[in-house]
């Protein structure tokens, strides 16, 4: 881009020694776009840890019909809180809060994020919707055993502490919404010189689609949360029948956002991988408007399905089968993605590390996901698999093998940028490896259990099914394993890591322009950009 | 937002006055058809007298008329997407 040599490379002071305030003071009350994103980072990170260790509960108590480990309703609490926990504090705020705030600006060519303040402000309330999110596990009578979706007439008649919950998720959505303000404005703002929007790297147009999505869609689910409060508190009745309210008017609200949400969460990831099939690849990326006009339309188009979750709710057959149709559409801009990173791979000089081990299995697992999201889709086909496993294998597919995937690829990708250090790769490869295979252990089954007729958030089931989840079980300990070499990687690499220089993989943004760790405002001088993202030409392969 | 212009400029007291007059004849339009028993359709009146209402704000009151390019494509993308989500809605609950 503007110039590949490092800039400033010999005396400059990184942003984690250039500080306002001692100790965790310096963390907590930064605007600096960087530190913000590492603080997304570790919180996102921990949440992930309680939810995965919750899921791992599961698998466990799962592992024969009965009682193995905790009672019917505990179960349904861990379903619920795994469920609350991995959405709304690991995959929503995912890729966009953490390796957005990082690299977003830096992309761009700007020093900081257009309102770095209210880009604080974001992640107080996010940590403050987790904390409400925590708390409503241990105060009121027992913790919430809706499952996530909060579905009326039930959560509207259950005992349990459905008011907090919902209201963590509410506050968690104002962060959301503060987080697409802040992009929108940075991307339409703050653009260095010469980086017309087609100069900008795909994971910006990937995270400037997902902002427009988390304006739009998240004070949907905002109201539709306070409506649920308010009904338990006061009884206003719009969802509740004898009242002359309407229970599916609950869901097309909730879905409404949560539609789009599945898209908050994956544009991102899609965006991270258009970075890396490049850069491993040493090939400009193949069709670069194609992909870019593709985070666009699967935002738009994505806003239109919402629907398709609700086949069998009892909503009208005109609407199930528009719903259909137009969730079909989804699938061509999705296709274009992965046809595009494949081309770019072609003929390449493919250089195998882990982001590029992360980024292929994504590809493949996400196709897995979307394929099989193609058949839910279908009106007929889906009446017979709702709410059974085929549904719970084919959302973890998209959501851990699309988004999971993509997180640990760009975490392994710009792991050197944020931290000034090089992991150990021949383990960052072990752990990939293991986290694949641990993955399609556990989630493929779940395709064949539900085929079968295996009914999800069930807490006991009939013999036959046993074989399914013995295997899926055992798969989970082969995940986790995996997830924790991985992580213990990563973490023991921060202090005893090799240093890494400012370009360690050969890459052609401008982040692989600045040091590593890059300096307080990024630039030492606001660059100009006179080539495109993805031009090879002069940058030295590593 | 164009801080160069004031207000006064394009907006003189008696466009605020007719903006409220119409605004008032409105609701008198929805409080009358609310009355009248038009079934589906009475739904259908009221989203669109509500529609031209908070247009009517938006445009008036709130200046949108003397922005920029931008200003207006950002609230129209908004209102296009929220007249799709009320929209697909009303397939169900027509349909029914």
């Amino acid at each position: 881009m503007a110039n590949h040599a490092i800039v400033g490379a010999g005396a400059y002071v990184d942003f984690y020694k250039a500080k306002r305030y001692p100790g965790v003071l310096s963390w907590i009350l930064s605007t600096d776009h960087k530190r913000i994103g590492i603080l997304y980072l570790a919180s996102m990170l921990s949440f992930f840890l309680v939810g995965m260790s919750i899921g791992f509960l599961m698998r466990l108590e799962l592992i024969a019909p009965g009682k193995q480990l905790v009672d019917p309703q505990t179960y349904n609490a861990f379903f619920t809180l795994h469920g609350v926990i991995m959405i709304f504090l690991f995959i929503v705020p995912g890729l966009s809060a953490s390796f957005g705030n990082f690299f977003l600006p830096i992309h761009i060519g700007a020093p900081d994020v257009a309102f770095p303040r209210l880009n604080l402000l974001s992640w107080w309330l996010f940590i403050a919707g987790g904390t409400l999110a925590v708390l409503s596990m241990f105060t009121g009578s027992g913790p919430p055993d809706t499952g996530w979706t909060f579905y009326a007439p039930y959560s509207i008649r259950t005992g349990t502490n459905v008011i907090l919950a919902a209201f963590a998720a509410f506050v968690l959505g104002f962060s959301s919404i503060l987080t697409g303000i802040n992009f929108l404005t940075t991307v339409h703002r703050m653009r260095a010189p010469g980086m017309g929007w087609f100069r900008m790297p795909l994971f910006v147009w990937s995270l400037y689609a997902t902002a427009w999505m988390q304006v739009l869609a998240t004070p949907v689910i905002g109201i539709n949360l306070l409506l649920i409060i308010s009904e338990r508190l006061f009884g206003i009745g719009v969802f509740d029948p004898a009242k002359g309210g309407d229970p599916i008017l609950y869901q097309h609200l909730f879905w409404i956002y949560s539609h789009p949400a599945v898209y908050i969460m994956i544009l991102p990831g899609m965006g991270a991988i258009s970075e890396i099939m490049p850069v491993f690849s040493r090939r400009t990326i193949f069709g670069y408007k194609f992909i870019a006009y593709s985070s666009i339309t699967i935002a738009a188009l994505g806003s239109l399905v919402w629907g398709h979750h609700m086949f069998t709710s009892g909503q009208s057959y005109v609407a199930s089968t528009i719903f259909s149709l137009l969730t079909m559409l989804v699938a061509i801009p999705s296709a274009v993605k992965v046809f595009n990173w494949i081309a770019t791979m072609y003929k390449g000089s493919i250089h195998i590390e882990a982001p590029l081990l992360f980024a292929m299995s994504f590809i493949f697992l996400f196709s897995v996901g979307g394929l099989t999201g193609m058949m839910i889709g279908t009106l007929s086909f889906d009446v017979h698999v709702h709410d059974t496993y085929f549904i719970v294998g084919h959302f973890h597919y998209t959501m851990f093998g699309g988004m999971g995937m993509a997180f640990f690829a760009a975490l392994h990708y710009w792991f050197p940028k944020m931290f000034g250090r090089m992991y150990n790769k021949a383990v960052a490869k072990m752990a990939w490896l293991m986290i694949f295979v641990g993955f399609n252990t556990l989630y493929f089954p779940m395709f064949i259990l539900g085929w079968l007729g295996m009914p999800r958030r069930y807490y006991d089931y009939l013999p036959q099914y046993q074989g399914g989840h013995v295997v899926s079980t055992i798969g989970s300990w082969i995940l986790i394993a995996g997830i924790l070499i991985m992580l213990s990687n990563l973490i023991r690499s921060l202090r005893t890591g090799e240093k890494a220089d400012g370009n360690p993989w050969g890459g052609t943004t401008l982040e692989w322009t600045v040091p590593s760790p890059p300096p307080l405002e990024n630039f030492e001088k606001i660059p100009h950009v006179d080539r495109d993202p993805y031009d090879f030409e002069g940058v030295s392969a590593r | 937002m164009d801080n160069n212009r004031t207000d006064q400029e394009h907006t003189g007291f008696d466009v605020y006055v007719l903006t409220w007059v119409t605004l008032l004849i409105l609701t008198a339009i929805t409080v009358t058809v609310a009355g009248m028993h038009l079934g589906k359709l009475s739904v259908l009146v009221a989203v669109v007298v509500a529609t031209v209402k908070a247009g009517v704000v938006l445009y008036f009151f709130m200046h949108l008329k003397y922005e920029s390019a931008l200003f207006k494509i950002m609230v129209y993308v908004a209102l296009g997407t929220l007249m799709i989500f009320v929209g697909l809605t009303f397939f169900d609950i027509l349909f029914r």
